[in-house]
């Protein structure tokens, strides 16, 4: 009969509806934790308290939650994502910041992704990383942003575009891509290197950058540090594991350090939302943190692409044009030299340097357009600067100078268009 | 390839054309014809390598792209002249584009990683060159614009509490050191697009922002008679901002009371 078997169909559909709302509840479980009053005597610990300030730094906490200008840690700053505006809060122990809140309540939001009144967090708080956390560094890190004087400052709402504005959504996404974790010792590996993980993997969140995101903007977990364009940005985190790309397992270590040290190396230097990262976190991290990041870093297997840098061979059709040739000796030439061979210390060479051949070219367009300095640091802090572009040079003149580039010196990379120069400029 | 001294003192290999705004051309003259011998020496080259620089004007290049060689930029463009101005007003206004008081994308991008201590250095650097001003461009507006230009410029507006521009800026409009600038010698475009940025809150300074007080008691068409006019002045010989006189100020400005010490937000 007709109307049975519609009655089937949609008592099968309601089933399946509730059996997904129970998965999706389910798979949010709060597993919480006793939330015990606040022992008062802690956050007087001055040792605590100085830990709690470097773990934060290593944490590029200060990146988010400060404004240009701002107080720091105090919130306000917008972070664009692909699903609408997320507004970082205060973290200062003011009332519109973290007064009420316990160390449990600041340990359930880094490992759980809740807030203190048990609202889910939106993951562009990097809580799929922090979630690995060791409790003892959470605590530390509460007890120094508890240290610190507050600021009275009013947090503002996100601003996201429906669906994702719906704690339904933020619901089914966690069910899809998130659990809390704890971080796993590799017995195998030495203690240097299994400190260097967990940095890497928690606090550092690099794969929050270095990684594709899928189109929910999840990515496919602290592991991989495969590379990705950066959303909104639209700077690409070149691959951890390329040595054709940002892969440093082929660098001596002391330049793997110098570089999240001060800036620049020998091998290389920092520019975009990497340069913020320098300058915001990791120059403040000890030598044996630095070391353990680089040992990390430094054994993670060459994943390079052999088919896909054939092929990038093979889309290499065009010669270096004539135009691109006489843009960049009328504009880059008189920094980077003529056969692109830069000044060591000051101009990055661009002969034999793999971030020319990078595909996509993202990283190249930002710096001919916004030029850039790097950040000041101990070890660096008279950068030299590179002018923008932005104002001088049409974007088919960019796609020119780039194809150039890519063409020159032993690259064989693909052109640049213009197309990609005025995709690329457009972002932010 | 020919070598000179580097950075930290080791040898760098120097590239052709590396140097731009070199600040004393005799010795960069003398140092590209030794290095043009060096050269030609070393590979046989037939062109000189104009020498790579360790000082802080090749360090700001990035700047002279668009403030020109030497930041010396001319009224006939947007971008202002930084050459010359006072040091503590460069530093102000380095801080205030780094921390977002000031927006323009560029700039706000350039130093956004920047510490007080090298912006002061590249302030210092700036406010250092004595360098000649050309002719201002012909007058744009009416005569009667810019008499009323004048007006503000010279009396001010008692009445809707605008002080003269020359009370603060000079006898002459051309700053007090180290911290108020010059009006002269910039291009119109920019004067009206400063004003405007300050009447509608877009451009900031520490507070208490006089600028601010005052653009937000002119009208657009005050704005565009004193910009008119300014633009029209010739900069005087001697365009050197003299030290600020004692005298307080008609009003009180944050960027100079940051003379006494105010500390400014932390970078890191």
């Amino acid at each position: 009969m007709k109307l049975g078997k519609t009655s089937i169909a949609l008592a099968v559909v309601a089933t399946l509806m509730l059996l997904a709302a129970i998965a999706v509840v389910a798979l949010n479980r709060d597993d919480d934790l006793p939330r015990a009053p606040e022992a008062a005597a802690r956050a007087s610990d001055a040792d605590l308290i100085a830990r709690g300030e470097y773990l934060v730094r290593a944490g590029s906490c200060y990146g988010c939650h400060t404004e240009p200008g701002g107080a720091p840690y105090a919130g306000g700053r917008a972070i664009e994502t692909p699903f609408g505006i997320v507004s970082a809060p205060n973290l200062t122990p003011d009332g519109t910041g973290l007064a009420a809140w316990s160390s449990d309540d600041f340990w359930r939001a880094l490992h759980n992704g809740r807030s203190r009144d048990g609202r889910l967090l939106y993951p562009a708080f990097p809580y799929p990383n922090y979630t690995r956390l060791a409790r003892a560094d959470a605590d530390a890190m509460f007890a120094y942003l508890k240290s610190l004087a507050p600021v009275a400052k009013q947090n503002r709402p996100h601003a996201l575009r429906f669906p994702f504005d719906q704690s339904v959504a933020l619901a089914v996404w966690r069910a899809l891509f998130f659990r809390p974790a704890q971080f796993e010792t590799d017995s195998a590996k030495s203690p240097q290197w299994n400190r260097g993980a967990y940095l890497v993997e928690t606090l550092g969140h690099c794969n929050a950058c270095h990684s594709r995101r899928n189109v929910f903007g999840a990515t496919a977990g602290p592991l991989d540090l495969a590379g990705g364009l950066i959303p909104i940005q639209n700077w690409y985190a070149p691959s951890l594991r390329d040595n054709a790309e940002a892969g440093v397992g082929d660098w001596p270590e002391r330049e793997i350090v110098a570089l999240l040290r001060s800036g620049t190396s020998a091998r290389g230097s920092v520019q975009g939302p990497m340069a913020e990262v320098v300058a915001r976190s990791t120059q403040f991290l000890s030598e044996d943190d630095l070391e353990a990041m680089a040992a990390y870093l430094g054994s993670l297997p060459d994943g390079t692409d052999a088919t896909r840098r054939a092929t990038g061979d093979i889309n290499t059709a065009s010669a270096p044009s004539e135009a691109g040739a006489k843009l960049y000796t009328t504009h880059c030439a008189a920094c980077h030299g003529d056969r692109g061979e830069g000044v060591a210390g000051a101009y990055p060479a661009l002969a034999g340097n793999r971030a020319v051949a990078i595909t996509p070219p993202a990283n190249l367009v930002h710096m001919v357009l916004r030029g850039g300095f790097g950040p000041t640091t101990p070890g660096h802090p008279r950068p030299y600067g590179m002018p923008p572009f932005a104002t001088v040079l049409s974007d088919e003149q960019v796609g020119q100078v780039l194809s150039y580039l890519r063409a020159s010196w032993g690259h064989h990379a693909p052109p640049v268009s213009t197309l990609e120069v005025s995709r690329y400029r457009g972002a932010r | 390839m020919p070598q000179v001294r580097g950075l930290s003192g080791d040898s760098v290999t120097i590239g052709r054309g590396a140097r731009i705004g070199a600040r004393r051309e005799g010795l960069a003259r003398f140092a590209r014809f030794a290095l043009f011998l060096a050269g030609v020496v070393a590979s046989g080259a037939a062109l000189a390598a104009p020498p790579f620089e360790d000082t802080i004007a090749q360090r700001v290049v990035a700047c002279t792209g668009c403030h020109g060689k030497e930041g010396r930029a001319a009224p006939d463009g947007y971008y202002p002249r930084i050459a010359g101005k006072p040091a503590g007003y460069l530093f102000n206004q380095l801080r205030n584009f780094r921390d977002e008081r000031r927006h323009y994308e560029l700039m706000n991008g350039l130093l956004a990683l920047l510490d007080d201590a090298y912006l002061q250095e590249i302030a210092d650097h700036f406010a250092s060159l004595d360098l000649p001003y050309p002719a201002p461009l012909a007058p744009v507006g009416s005569a009667a614009l810019r008499d009323a230009g004048e007006a503000l410029v010279r009396r001010g507006d008692p009445a809707r509490g605008v002080p003269a521009c020359n009370d603060c800026h000079g006898a002459q409009m051309t700053g007090l050191a180290p911290f108020i600038p010059g009006l002269l010698g910039l291009p119109r475009d920019y004067l009206n697009a400063q004003l405007g940025a300050w009447r509608s809150g877009q451009r900031r300074a520490l507070p208490p922002d006089c600028m601010a007080q005052v653009a937000q008691r002119l009208s657009p068409e005050d704005i565009g008679a004193v910009s008119a006019w300014l633009a029209a002045q010739p900069v005087p010989a001697h365009a050197a901002a003299p030290p600020a006189p004692s005298t307080p100020l008609p009003i009180a400005c944050g960027g100079v009371a940051a003379a006494t010490g105010a500390a400014s937000a932390p970078t890191r």
